[in-house]
């Protein structure tokens, strides 16, 4: 017996499109309201987002200042300790949030901005097209990131726009078959029938009538996305192929690394960044995590009254 | 049939990517890295020299397709080249081989057999505690960078507790033989990384194996299989976990990618000296030929694996035999 | 008159959201006498499948049976413990799906399910298993052969008819039926419906039969209950309740059903769609659709009261007085 239908489309609702966009974003609210997790991530990303927009007002120390004492762990003036030279750790750490975030969303924006082009267009052309697409999509897939990105970025000049383009590079694939199943299910549906034969073209289709439908699709790729991306971001820096000129978390873990900041006293040099990488992914995870259950009821927690099997 | 012949393809066709990645990057990127790496190269053993000139377009004077097709058979032939430091990048690459092996393949087949035991567990009993807690957490150590569960252990274990030791495959001075205490002192320094690889990975597919799993129970032949009065636990497993984890195989092998790229993190942080850390210093020493070499190897390895998994598939799944 | 196989008293299904609960099971009672044919008809959404599940006990969250008793057997099905109930399962009573592509395991071939089921509740020799497995194919009409097939090497006929041989492993008493014949074409659900009428008569099992198909109870089932919107609307002989319906939508049914014989007339259908469980109507749930209604059928909730032998939920037909839902005698 199927569970009765619960539509998750607001798009689908009759209304106009303020109607319906303002109907889609109240119920988006509620939805993040109500369900733990999301409100969790989204604080945990709006913390990020203000204290990437608003360094000054949270960390008063120079980040870049070399004048402390060097490598002495937490104490009252310094909450992280200071590095090797002598910088404030905490001061590098909340300065280092807008380049991380930046690089993160930029990412994960192009990229899933590609793969939805790249996806849709698949689906909805068909044909050698699809193959073509596909196949280069798989090759992607299994290509192993991390050694791709090594090889690419060590021919490049570093920089925060090599990094930002290898990363691109390299994970544009990861939504596009998904992106592409539902631009297949989508493409059979009336409305877009109706477009067709009403002699538009392919790309007008694609463009205005397709991709709004798929909105939800296209921010769970996006949030999705972003979990890998900080987690590579980080990865690359950390092993000294990002752009270590620059401040971002990533960055402080190299240097840390470096210079053994564990053995040598003032372990929060290396774990604060990683623990605020962590705390960025787990952000962006927990809202994937809710949205995946918002869009999917089937996955959302199960309120039971007497205890019985799943099945 | 059909289906290996379709996956049979993809494989070839990966590695022909892969390959020629390699061939491009070197002539197609800024500047000419390949050319001064070369230049330092003398009196190197020529037949090597020769495949490193093939490999990054220097002093080659002929047709590119012609340079195409001889590297082509040099990377077949084993024949990549030296390092920097001048011994030949299969030797470099072999005498590592083993340790990576070691603790990634071991790890990984832990993590894995955990993960979808776990995972399949989680989703058979929804509801109960284990499921309220289990996959919010995984999914965020699961996101947790690798490095950073491996600089904690390091940090807890290593220079707090000072329970293990913080790098390297064995002690220095040990020397290497089968004996029990160097293999102690082996598994001593393999307790860390390994630990580091299994949370993170077991993570990821505690997650992947729990959603399959939750798609499956919905499937009217679970149902079916309570209606029939099926013990619990045959149901789980023969009706539910089979069904989510066999067509799913090939996605699993997938993230081995993921994986690898994650133990290339967790040598670099524990100064393993493994075929990741190998790739860390090629980088630093910008020993291109032997950082190509080992992209290939990489990339080489998911192949593999995912190729299994396909015939794993092919061989256990009734339905593709007709496809 | 004997002792009923099945008592179904007063069940109640709630689907349990975030938001709402939704009723889609309403206080539902019948009883059913060994070997009689059962139908149960609706529009889709009406709830008779998952009362089928109710009482099978096979419901899954979020759908929950709150209230309400299922005897059979001498037992409440409800009260057993779960490893009480696999005991009953399949022995006494068995289950036929909708669709055998998904009600059959894919990755598993037609013998090796008989065997699970067969072991899961005595222990025979493999050739006692394999001689069984081969008897019940035979006579659904399949050649043993077929044991070693995968379900998706066979055709949807033969499908159905595995699954049907399967729910007759341990002759039960009592088949429970969830529109078997909807997934196939109109000469295979004619065939299929022949095969399940000669067994029952052959083997004397008593079968709840759901379907949408007014034509296929019409013909097959000795009583039949309709029901509207998580309801009963009227249970009753099957021959008296065609020839002469008295809820109005029974009515409204039977008029949208071409006749074969019989003079040629217009089709009428049902204006309207079924209500939103969420929010039923007030009152008699059918009220807004039906042609009969008058002012009094939107206050008032009608109880199922008895007309000569027929169970009926209409303040037109019976008293509305009575407070709780009756059952047939």
């Amino acid at each position: 017996m199927a569970v009765p239908a619960i539509a998750t489309e607001p798009g689908l609702l009759g209304g106009t499109d303020a109607a319906r966009g303002s109907q889609a974003l109240r119920r988006f609210t509620q939805a993040i309201v109500r369900n733990r997790k999301a409100t969790a991530g989204v604080i945990i990303l709006l913390i990020l987002g203000f204290v990437a927009a608003f360094p000054g007002l949270i960390a008063h120390d120079d980040p870049q200042a070399a004048i402390y004492d060097q490598s002495i762990g937490p104490s009252a003036q310094h909450l992280l300790g200071t590095t090797q030279l002598g910088q404030d750790v905490f001061a590098q750490l909340i300065w280092g949030t807008r380049l991380t975030l930046i690089v993160t969303v930029v990412v994960s924006a192009i990229a899933t901005l590609i793969s939805m082009v790249i996806g849709v267009t698949a689906a909805y052309v068909g044909g050698m097209t699809d193959r073509a697409l596909s196949l280069i999509t798989d090759v992607f897939l299994i290509l192993p990131t991390l050694p791709l990105l090594i090889v690419l970025a060590s021919y490049l000049p570093p920089g925060t726009i090599t990094l930002i383009v290898v990363l691109t590079f390299t994970s544009w694939a990861f939504q596009a078959r998904q992106l592409r199943s539902q631009g297949l299910s989508l493409r059979a549906r009336d409305f877009l029938v109706a477009a067709r034969v009403r002699g538009e073209k392919t790309s007008y289709i694609i463009l205005v009538e397709m991709v709004p439908t798929m909105t939800s699709l296209l921010v769970a790729s996006f949030l999705g996305l972003a979990v890998f991306v900080v987690g590579f971001a980080a990865g690359l820096q950390f092993l000294g192929l990002g752009n270590s000129t620059e401040l971002t978390w990533g960055t402080m873990l190299y240097y840390a690394e470096q210079s053994g900041a564990l053995e040598a006293g003032n372990a929060w040099w290396a774990l604060a960044p990683g623990a605020a990488v962590a705390f960025m992914g787990a952000g962006f995870a927990l809202v994937n995590y809710a949205f995946d259950e918002i869009s999917n009821p089937a996955l959302r927690p199960v309120r039971r009254r007497h205890g019985s099997p799943a099945a | 049939m059909r289906y290996i012949a379709r996956r049979l393809g993809l494989f070839l066709v990966t590695l022909w990517a892969a390959l020629t990645v390699n061939f491009i990057i070197p002539r197609v990127m800024p500047g000419n890295e390949a050319t001064a790496v070369l230049a330092t190269f003398r009196g190197v053993n020529p037949a090597a020299l020769h495949a490193l000139e093939i490999e990054f377009g220097v002093n080659i004077h002929q047709n590119i397709v012609l340079t195409y097709l001889q590297y082509i058979a040099n990377c077949f032939t084993g024949q990549f080249g030296v390092t920097a430091e001048r011994n030949p990048v299969i030797t470099e690459i072999m005498g590592k081989l083993p340790w990576t092996l070691g603790l990634v393949g071991v790890t990984t087949v832990l993590a894995f057999a955990a993960g979808t035991l776990v995972g399949a567990v989680s989703a058979w009993r929804r509801g109960g505690h284990l499921d309220a807690i289990l996959p919010p957490l995984l999914f965020i150590v699961a996101s947790f960078p690798v490095f950073f569960v491996g600089l904690l252990l390091i940090f807890a274990f290593g220079v707090t507790l000072n329970w293990f030791p913080l790098a390297s495959n064995y002690s220095i001075g040990a020397t290497p033989s089968f004996s029990l205490s160097f293999i102690g002192d082996v598994l001593d320094h393999a307790v860390l990384p390994g630990a580091a690889l299994v949370i993170v990975t077991a993570g990821l597919w505690i997650y992947s194996m729990r959603n399959n799993m939750i798609s499956t129970l919905a499937e009217d032949y679970v149902k079916m299989g309570r209606a029939k009065g099926l013990p619990s636990w045959r149901i789980m497993f023969d009706y539910a976990a089979r069904n989510a984890i066999l067509p799913n195989l090939t996605g699993f092998a997938m993230q081995l990618g993921y994986v690898l790229g994650g133990s290339i993190l967790i040598e670099y942080t524990f100064s393993y000296p493994g075929l990741g850390y190998l790739f860390y210093t090629s980088t630093t020493d910008h020993d291109l030929p032997l950082m190509q070499a080992l992209f290939l190897f990489y990339t080489f390895a998911v192949l593999i694996c995912v190729l299994l998994a396909d015939l794993l598939t092919a061989g256990l799944d009734p339905r593709t035999r007709e496809a | 008159m004997a002792a009923p196989l099945l008592e179904v008293d007063s069940v109640t299904v709630d689907y349990v959201t975030d938001v709402a609960d939704i009723r889609a099971v309403d206080r539902v009672s019948l009883t059913l006498q060994p070997g009689e044919f059962l139908g149960i008809v609706g529009e889709s959404g009406c709830g008779k499948s998952t009362l089928l599940f109710a009482i099978a006990q096979l419901l899954s969250p979020p759908a929950e049976m709150v209230s309400g008793s299922v005897r059979f057997g001498g037992h409440d099905l409800v009260q057993l413990r779960d490893d009480e109930l696999r005991h009953v399962r399949w022995r006494d009573y068995s289950v036929v799906m909708q669709s055998a592509m998904n009600a059959l395991n894919p990755m598993k071939s037609i013998g090796a399910q008989f065997k699970d089921t067969i072991r899961a509740h005595v222990k025979m020799a493999p050739d006692a298993i394999r001689a069984r497995s081969a008897e019940v194919l035979r006579l659904v009409g399949i050649d043993a052969v077929h044991l070693e097939s995968y379900p998706h090497q066979l055709s949807g006929g033969m499908r159905q008819r595995a699954m049907i041989a399967m729910a007759l492993l341990f002759t039960p008493q009592l088949v429970i039926m969830d529109e078997p014949t909807s997934a196939l074409d109109v000469v295979a659900q004619r065939s299929l419906m022949n095969q399940i009428k000669e067994l029952q008569l052959k083997l004397g099992f008593a079968v709840i039969f759901v379907t949408h198909d007014m034509s296929v109870v019409g013909q097959y089932s000795d009583r039949v209950m309709v029901m509207y919107a998580g309801q009963i609307a009227e249970i009753g002989a099957t021959a008296s309740v065609f020839e002469q319906p008295l809820h109005p939508y029974t009515k409204g049914l039977l008029d949208a059903f071409p006749s074969i014989r019989g003079p040629r007339r217009d089709l009428t259908g049902i204006p309207g769609s079924p209500p939103d469980l969420a929010r039923p109507p007030t009152g008699c749930r059918f009220h807004p659709r039906c042609p009969e209604a008058i002012p009094e059928c939107a206050g008032v909730e009608p109880a199922v009261s008895m007309v000569d032998g027929r169970a009926v939920r209409c303040i037109l037909v019976g008293e509305p007085s009575r407070e709780r839902g009756g059952h047939d005698g």
